[in-house]
């Protein structure tokens, strides 16, 4: 099954076409890397998929919902980890798992009890928990955005240079997520410069460059 | 139904645990407003009985401009850590943010305008002779303000002069409501004849009118 199918896509921002007939398909239980310099295109691709910006011409599909009439439905399917974690810094790491599981549509019981599992398979260190997110370290900003998305249980994951501002152990943890999503049947898109590191997760790359997604024949 | 009602509590509970943890409330938001209280004392140089005249204005020139600073802190609470892709993506209506944003103000201002009617009382030797009018009166001017303030706050939280945009674009169009509450508290408190309830009635239009356009314009505002 495909989980994404473009066929042309163009994204305007304004009137600069950020994305210029992108051909794209992805299919499930892929892992995908996308390589690029800095304003090549490749947020405006995942937030694309996200259905979080409008596809100006071309055709696209998201796990089999349109792009340009079913974006709700894409977006309650997928998760996106941005440049930024997503998280008030002001509540702590388990209130805003709980939050964010709430916001989902769960009820209060069913939210907490993803949460603590979303917490446990994410490695959030206990004695953490009752801190406010303005105190954790990156590395446990990253873990704690990652649980926040998980209680949704997404098919697609979007992640937007996961790796970058980590020590070696948060890299390793996210590589290991990653597998995991894609163990249990998730696709994965990484978005990152680290070419290395998203090489030795998935045997497909491909590289965006002025808006353009080609793929890596080399891989 | 069921599911906006969820939501809605959701933001609005969120917005407010926020606050009291963060105590920019307290600890920024009312001594500002106390301290516009008194320097107006002080610029009018005048004796308590001025005073009393102009408290209804004194009062709610406080309470907008303690708004601005309300407007701008939830603002942020959604743009510092992009959370409001997240909540976007969980499938919120906007709709549902829109008003439990505006609820999480209106709560605020609820709040600032009890401890401003202590001020002016305190300070200023006010006396509250209607205080059914009082309280209908600041209740429904704090849902007014609070409905334009997210809607407006919504159209400046994309700008990057968001901080001194944002009164230049509300103000204005809160000017209405601050003649018509001026006019509400000055009956209150019977400072004038005025019919504070016919103004309350305007204000109670205004602020449907408000959360109207309100709940419509805000989803377009989020996805620009």
């Amino acid at each position: 099954m495909n989980v994404i199918e473009l066929r042309g896509a163009m994204v305007f921002l304004g009137r600069f076409p950020a994305l210029a007939g992108v051909n794209l398909t992805v299919e499930s239980g892929e892992i995908v890397a996308l390589q690029g310099a800095n304003g090549a295109g490749k947020t405006t691709l995942l937030k694309l998929c996200a259905g979080l910006l409008p596809l100006g011409s071309g055709s696209g599909k998201v796990l089999g919902h349109d792009l340009f009439t079913e974006q709700q439905s894409i977006r309650r399917s997928v998760a996106m980890l941005g440049h930024t974690s997503g998280l008030y810094e002001d509540l702590t790491a388990r209130e805003n798992v709980i939050f964010w599981a709430q916001a989902s549509g769960l009820d209060k019981a069913t939210a907490h009890e993803r949460a603590e599992n979303a917490i446990r398979r994410m490695g959030v260190e206990e004695r953490l928990l009752s801190l406010p997110v303005s105190r954790l370290s990156a590395g446990q900003k990253r873990r704690t955005s990652l649980a926040s998305l998980t209680v949704r249980r997404p098919e697609l994951w979007l992640l937007d240079e996961p790796h970058s501002g980590l020590d070696q152990d948060g890299r390793e943890a996210i590589d290991s997520f990653i597998k995991e999503v894609v163990g249990v049947g998730g696709t994965v898109i990484i978005a990152s410069h680290e070419l290395d590191r998203v090489s030795s997760l998935s045997p497909r790359v491909i590289t965006v460059a002025g808006g353009i997604a080609l793929e890596n024949e080399d891989q | 139904m069921k599911q906006f009602m969820h939501d809605l509590l959701l933001v609005a509970k969120k917005d407010l645990r926020i606050e009291i943890r963060s105590r920019v409330i307290i600890n920024q938001v009312v001594p500002f407003a106390i301290l516009v209280l008194v320097l107006f004392g002080f610029a009018l140089d005048a004796d308590q009985k001025t005073l009393r005249t102009f408290s209804p204005g004194l009062f709610w020139i406080a309470v907008l401009l303690s708004l601005l600073l309300a407007i701008q802190r939830s603002v942020s609470l959604e743009t510092v850590n992009d959370s409001l892709t997240g909540l976007k993506l969980a499938g919120l209506s906007p709709v549902a943010i829109f008003f439990g944003k505006s609820i999480a103000i209106f709560t605020q201002i609820v709040f600032l305008e009890l401890l401003l009617t202590g001020g002016i009382i305190i300070f200023y030797g006010s006396v509250i002779e209607d205080p059914a009018l009082w309280v209908v009166a600041g209740l429904v001017t704090a849902l007014a303000v609070s409905v334009t303030g997210t809607l407006y706050g919504a159209l400046a939280s994309g700008l990057e002069v968001r901080e001194t945009l944002l009164p230049i674009l509300l103000l204005p169009v809160l000017a209405p409501v601050l003649i018509g509450a001026t006019k509400a508290y000055s009956g209150a408190l019977g400072e004038t004849v005025s019919n504070g309830w016919q103004w309350t009635g305007l204000l109670s239009l205004f602020a449907l009118i408000a959360a109207t356009l309100g709940s419509l314009a805000y989803g377009v505002l989020v996805e620009e």
